[in-house]
């Protein structure tokens, strides 16, 4: 459906995609989106084998050693790329503005961490702060609404540039939410260690997103859409969720999030 | 004040099941962050000045003894007096016999979370000396006997027909005998009994936002005016501050006030702004003819040139709370004690210790809008992961959760393990899920899909297993 976006003028670079763990076991397809936009930039994409989790997970529970040891190891998997890009802004940010502050205490590592940091990417800031991407050529036919993810927004400023990408999409239009800046109650671990706050939070956030009247919810960020998505269809709520890379991509006519799927094998 | 920090996950229950709470929270989650945001997009320097007051706190707190002994100086010189108070007992112990000395039998009190820390109260109750509590939501939370809810808004948990049904049980034998339902009438009846309190009191007692050293002046704000009565009419004034108060000068202390009250409730400022330089000099006209000022450390200096010295910036706003989506949910008292939502989180572990409250700083999504909307730029969110990294040193960290941790850790850091386990989750997922495309129960993830469905991953594999076989 869509083909490649016009208004870049940015060299092909050498990019690696960092894929996320979520992306990779729950929803594929958003790192296939993530390629197709990449490349249809101009880049050449490379997905470095070696890459797991960014080690959130350990960083947010306090075990400052585990997370030191996953820092290493995802700095020596995306050594030498030119640009590390997520469709995350919570595994972005987490590459981008907490590797260097592991190691204060030994700075040969501190410097290749903030290496990396320099180099690291949330997909969206990245296709139009860096690239330039000004529009992608993609149909949705319907009303989307956006979630502000909480990282991408607050610590990489991730804010107009997937709005700005999503007004080029044919057929798609932008019904904002009351407050779609609020977090969705994810928070990794948060959510299963204080379920019940969680729930009140995503409660609230999914009433919102009902009252904003679109048909899909769009987020760049796979742990809140699934929060989102799993909330959404406890209520029964007709509203369908999908990544917006998979929407910009041209991917949007496959099953959103939490949908059945009849399946290929 | 008694904690129930360590009940977090009991009070979380009995927070969501109250509807009037709920009803409150849902007010103050629009109202106090709307007014915020309009009053900061009026001031082009507002951000600039958020710099500011962060430099100037800063440089307080690098400082500290210096412009703590100077403030001592300039009190003295004065004809004040000023008391040190390492712990919350020693702050008891000195404002009781002050108070003592004057033969006081009751105190007017005006809102100061300080004295909520020391639970001064309770002390002053047991020994005969009767606390009146002269800010609005203080006086209503002192009639229902409940703990302060915000640091600002004391009473904000409560509805106006609660503050009405309390009114009328407990004004009536003093002659107010029919049940109000406007706000500016409860308003009136309160100020009608509380004058009379006012001008009986032996002593009048007060916290600061600010301490000036330069001048030897705590400085207050209110939007009540009950402060100026609480420290005027009175024989004794006592000023209760904690030592991070102190700042160098009024010029800094004019920087801080505008980004006080924006923050806060966002007004340009608060109704009220009074200083309080020493006891009545011959010629004026009114004032206290002794003034004390008692400065409490209770932990605080031992964060001093730490990791965690940045929570000393606080200058109490509220606007972490009103824009916390946790506290939001569950209010303030589920937090257990006298500072509730982020700020408490990062406070409260310090001030009675991390065991005891070993909860607040691990409820929090790492949102990040604390941080975002505080007026001194304290790093709320870094601040809680250091006390989420000294809990797990300690041990602290629930037994479940470190070893699912370890497990976690053990497999995550050999990828090639990683992605066959990964495949096998994806499959088995998969297969289970994908015709209805989630699930509603799931072994392991309970407290998941107690609440939501758990989306299935569509066929075909993980990320990596489709690009291996795409790209050999």
């Amino acid at each position: 459906m869509s083909k490649s976006p016009s208004g870049s003028s940015a060299p092909p670079r050498r990019v690696a995609l960092f894929v996320t763990c979520l992306v990779d076991l729950f929803r594929p397809s958003v790192g296939f989106a993530a390629l197709k936009l990449l490349e249809d930039a101009g880049c050449t994409v490379e997905v470095p084998a070696l890459q797991v989790c960014c080690g959130q997970p350990a960083y947010n529970s306090g075990d400052r050693a585990t997370t030191r040891a996953i820092a290493r190891q995802v700095i020596d998997a995306f050594a030498g790329y030119e640009a590390v890009v997520a469709p995350s802004g919570s595994c972005g940010g987490m590459l981008s503005h907490h590797y260097p502050g592991l190691f204060d205490d030994d700075p040969a590592m501190k410097a290749r961490a903030q290496d990396l940091a320099r180099r690291s990417y949330e997909l969206m800031a990245f296709l139009v702060d860096v690239l330039g991407v000004a529009k992608v050529t993609a149909r949705y036919d319907g009303a989307v609404t956006y979630h502000d993810s909480c990282s991408g927004l607050r610590e990489l400023g991730v804010k107009t540039q997937p709005r700005r990408l999503l007004a080029s999409v044919e057929g798609l239009s932008l019904r904002e939410m009351k407050t779609p800046e609020v977090c969705c109650g994810f928070g990794g671990t948060f959510c299963v260690k204080y379920p019940e706050i969680s729930n009140a939070m995503v409660g609230e956030k999914s009433a919102d997103i009902t009252a904003a009247g679109a048909d899909t919810l769009l987020a760049g960020d796979l742990g809140c859409l699934m929060n989102m998505a799993g909330k959404l269809q406890r209520e029964g709520r007709a509203v369908r969720v999908r990544h917006v890379a998979e929407v910009l991509a041209g991917m949007g006519d496959r099953p959103g999030i939490g949908e059945p799927d009849q399946g290929r094998r | 004040m008694q904690s129930t920090a360590h009940d977090f996950k009991d009070n979380v229950g009995v927070a969501l099941a109250d509807a009037n709470l709920q009803d409150s929270l849902a007010k103050l989650k629009v109202g106090f962050s709307e007014r915020r945001r309009e009053a900061a997009e009026r001031l082009p320097e507002f951000e600039a000045l958020r710099d500011c007051a962060r430099d100037i706190k800063n440089h307080a707190l690098e400082n500290l003894d210096f412009y703590l002994e100077e403030f001592e100086r300039k009190v003295t010189a004065l004809g004040g007096h000023v008391h040190w108070a390492p712990t919350a007992e020693d702050a008891r112990r000195i404002i009781a016999e002050l108070c003592q000395s004057m033969g006081a039998r009751t105190v007017a009190k005006s809102k100061s979370m300080v004295a909520e820390e020391i639970a001064l109260n309770d002390h002053l109750e047991s020994l005969g000396i009767a606390p009146i509590e002269t800010d609005l939501g203080e006086y209503i939370i002192q009639l229902r006997h409940e703990p302060p809810s915000h640091i600002i808004a004391p009473a904000v948990h409560l509805t106006k027909d609660q503050v009405a049904d309390t009114f009328f049980e407990h004004h009536r034998k003093l002659g107010f005998t029919r049940r109000l339902s406007e706000r500016n009438d409860l308003v009136a009846e309160a100020r009608h009994v509380l004058r009379q309190k006012f001008l009986d009191a032996d002593v009048g007692l007060t916290g600061a936002n600010f301490l000036v050293a330069e001048t030897g002046s705590s400085m207050l704000v209110t939007n009540e005016g009950n402060a100026d009565l609480s420290n005027t009419l009175p024989r004794m004034h006592i000023v209760l501050a904690s030592i991070e108060k102190v700042i160098p000068t009024l010029e800094d202390a004019a920087v801080l006030l505008r980004v006080l009250a924006r923050s806060a409730t966002g007004q340009e400022s608060s109704a009220y702004t009074t200083l309080n330089t020493g006891p009545k000099r011959p010629g004026d006209l009114d004032g206290p003819e002794h003034y004390h000022v008692v400065i409490l450390d209770n932990g605080r200096s031992a964060v001093l040139g730490t990791e965690m010295q940045d929570m000393l910036r606080c200058i109490r706003c509220g606007a972490c709370m009103n824009h916390c989506p946790v506290y939001g949910a569950i209010g303030g008292h589920a937090y257990g004690w006298v500072y509730p939502g982020p700020i408490g989180a990062v406070l409260t572990p310090q001030l009675i210790g991390v065991e005891e409250a070993a909860n607040l700083p691990n409820a929090s999504t790492f949102c990040g809008r604390c941080e975002s909307v505080c007026p001194v730029r304290i790093p709320l969110p870094r601040l809680m992961r250091h006390w989420r990294e000294r809990e797990f040193e300690r041990h602290l960290t629930p037994r479940a959760a470190r070893q699912g941790l370890k497990l976690w850790s053990f497999i995550a850091r050999r990828p090639r393990l990683y992605r066959a386990l990964t495949a096998l989750a994806n499959r088995a997922l998969s297969l289970f899920g994908r015709a209805e495309g989630r699930f509603h129960t799931l072994p392991l993830a309970g407290a998941w899909t107690r609440f939501r469905d758990f989306p299935a991953p569509p066929a075909g594999g993980t990320f990596h297993a489709q690009w291996s076989r795409r790209r050999p």
